[in-house]
């Protein structure tokens, strides 16, 4: 590598002898860099580009498991069924809808919880080791045992709990079939959220605190112009991440309402599994495929900008 | 004044705190007293019972619960060894030989996760299909390294950037060719990054459940599938339902707690330390 290249990557290499940085050491970084990186890079090109591009060859295709006969190109229309599909512009705002929800609830509550667990306070350890256990527990688990042990209407503990107020139970996942969904998918990743908002605020320097505290702000300006200022690209990273498994939730959706009752609980990742693993429909599931990758990419093309400015950042300090 | 009123405060932020720890921990603590119980005392909602190992042994005698597990450990340790393989590789050579594209070359990795599963599901499926590696543990493991190795080689080249370039540097105008350099050298000074790499990768393949539940059906099934069976009618066998819930939640949860910290930095890939 020649000098100007590294003084391009300063973060990446830094500290590195100008002087080691022999002609020989020159053309053999270039060809270590070369087949040590390939199969990571082959492995992820193939990946990326060959499935995809089979997703954009089926949506313009009539092609029907059940069906094999009737085959061949057909344009657009499987977009505009799918468009006419009563189910299609439902499964987004679902999709938008739960994705939203969740991180709403899980930053605002991922925060909340972070600045009270950077108080000192008795058992403090075991009690974050409560708070983040939902994170570990896989997504079927976690839908099965709200929907059978939590929510169930008849027995389930908040059936009981409401019965011994003296209230009427609710069928939750009957009546509040997306509410439902959002609690158990909020459940799952609020504990995330709070794992690494948690230890991004205790990366705040105690002394800026103490410089605060002695200046006389109080717990509100506290919060408001030194912590979360501080926690700013900890949140983004929390909202980054979280999106990308967000909107593609769907055990939780597959093991509970199965996208009911109705189109209630449908998103596009749900549809999608049941126009083509159900109804075998290929052509019409890959057209709401590529109108997955669409959302997903308008979603990603913001917050990968998000993260690219986040690693600048890193490299000036 | 002072010392009553911070042991006010230390008091009231204790009750606070574990009052909400204990809110977001009771469905697993649930689950954990039911697995415990038997099918009529589930139904009783009484933490008050007699415990016993009914449930499991149930469990084990009436499912093939151990074929399952087999499963779910053969998925994540074959993801977990597979993509370090191809991660190690590529995270040291973008670390220690940046060239002009390394950057842009770690953002585009990264926005291959980006890519919604759900947009390849029928493609993936139908090549799964064909190629016969539907409802096989390898086709499985293909998946998911191609899915997580995006993480793998982030977090490892975060852990091989705090290497100190000077040593290697020494060893390789001693004469250490590539391999001796990254085996006596590299892997062994960022052996703990590593091991909590390789510990994310478990964790995330051992829970992975839009892929196990579309791609495998009996043959290599893992414990998501598993338990996912329980959403028929089965599901309203409580006691057996918890019991093999804790089975396939507790090993990874514990792992989950041991590394915790590690965690952060994998999930954040680097930049929440």
């Amino acid at each position: 590598m020649n000098s100007p290249t590294r003084e391009a990557l300063p973060a990446v290499d830094s500290g590195r002898p100008h002087a080691a940085s022999t002609a020989r050491h020159a053309r053999k970084s270039v060809w270590t860099q070369r087949w040590l990186l390939s199969p990571a890079v082959i492995s992820l090109l193939l990946w990326s580009v060959v499935p995809l591009l089979m997703t954009i060859y089926f949506s313009v295709t009539r092609y029907n498991l059940l069906s094999p006969d009737e085959s061949g190109f057909v344009g657009l229309d499987n977009y505009r069924f799918l468009w006419s599909d009563p189910s299609f512009l439902p499964s987004i705002a679902n999709t938008l809808l739960l994705t939203g929800s969740v991180l709403l609830i899980s930053v605002v509550g991922g925060v909340l919880l972070a600045v009270l667990f950077d108080q000192e306070f008795f058992g403090r350890g075991i009690a974050r080791l409560l708070v983040i256990a939902p994170f570990f527990v896989m997504p079927t688990v976690s839908a099965l045992i709200w929907k059978n042990m939590l929510l169930h209407p008849v027995y389930g503990l908040l059936a009981a709990a409401m019965h011994a107020l003296g209230l009427q139970p609710v069928d939750w996942l009957g009546q509040y079939p997306m509410f439902s969904i959002i609690m158990i998918v909020s459940w799952q990743w609020l504990p995330f959220a709070f794992l690494i908002l948690l230890t991004a605020i205790q990366s705040l320097d105690p002394e800026q605190k103490e410089a605060a505290q002695i200046d006389g702000a109080g717990p509100f300006s506290m919060f408001f112009y030194i912590v979360l200022p501080h926690l700013k690209r900890a949140i983004g990273v929390v909202v980054m991440i979280e999106t990308i498994f967000l909107l593609s939730i769907f055990a939780e959706i597959y093991t509970t309402t199965a996208g009911g009752p109705g189109t209630a609980t449908t998103t596009l990742s749900f549809l999608i599994y049941s126009m083509g693993l159900q109804q075998f429909d290929v052509g019409m599931a890959s057209t709401g495929g590529i109108l997955a990758v669409v959302l997903a990419n308008i979603v990603s093309v913001f917050l990968v900008r998000m993260l690219a400015s986040n690693l600048k950042g890193e490299n000036e300090q | 004044m002072s010392v009553a009123h911070s042991r006010l405060r230390y008091g009231i932020t204790t009750a606070v705190a574990w009052s909400l720890a204990i809110l977001v921990f009771f469905p697993i603590f649930w689950m954990m007293i039911t697995s415990f119980k038997t099918e009529e005392q589930a139904y009783q909602l009484s933490v008050i019972f007699q415990p016993t190992l009914q449930s499991f042994r149930e469990v084990f005698a009436r499912s093939d619960y151990l074929s399952f597990a087999g499963n779910s450990i053969a998925i994540s340790l074959g993801v977990t060894l597979l993509s370090l393989l191809l991660a190690i590789p590529a995270a040291y050579s973008m670390a220690f030989f940046p060239g002009p594209r390394t950057q842009k070359i770690l953002l585009w990795m990264m926005s291959t996760k980006m890519m919604p599963s759900v947009g390849v599901l029928l493609p993936v499926y139908l090549l799964w299909k064909n190629s016969g590696l539907l409802d096989t543990v390898s086709g499985l493991i293909i998946i998911y390294t191609l899915i997580n190795l995006p993480i793998a080689v982030w977090m490892a080249f975060t852990y091989f950037c705090e290497v100190p370039k000077e040593i290697l540097e020494a060893a390789r105008i001693d004469g250490a060719n590539t391999w001796q350099e990254i085996f006596h050298l590299l892997l062994p000074m960022s052996l703990p990054g590593l091991a909590s790499t390789g510990l994310l990768l478990l964790i995330l393949s051992w829970n992975e459940a839009f892929w196990s539940i579309n791609l495998s059906s009996s043959h290599a099934a893992p414990l998501t599938v598993f338990i996912a069976s329980y959403s028929s009618p089965e599901g309203l066998f409580w006691a057996k339902l918890s019991a093999a819930s804790l089975l396939a939640v507790a090993p990874i949860m514990v792992l989950g707690w041991l590394a915790q910290k590690q965690l952060v930095r994998g999930l954040t890939f680097g930049a929440v330390k």
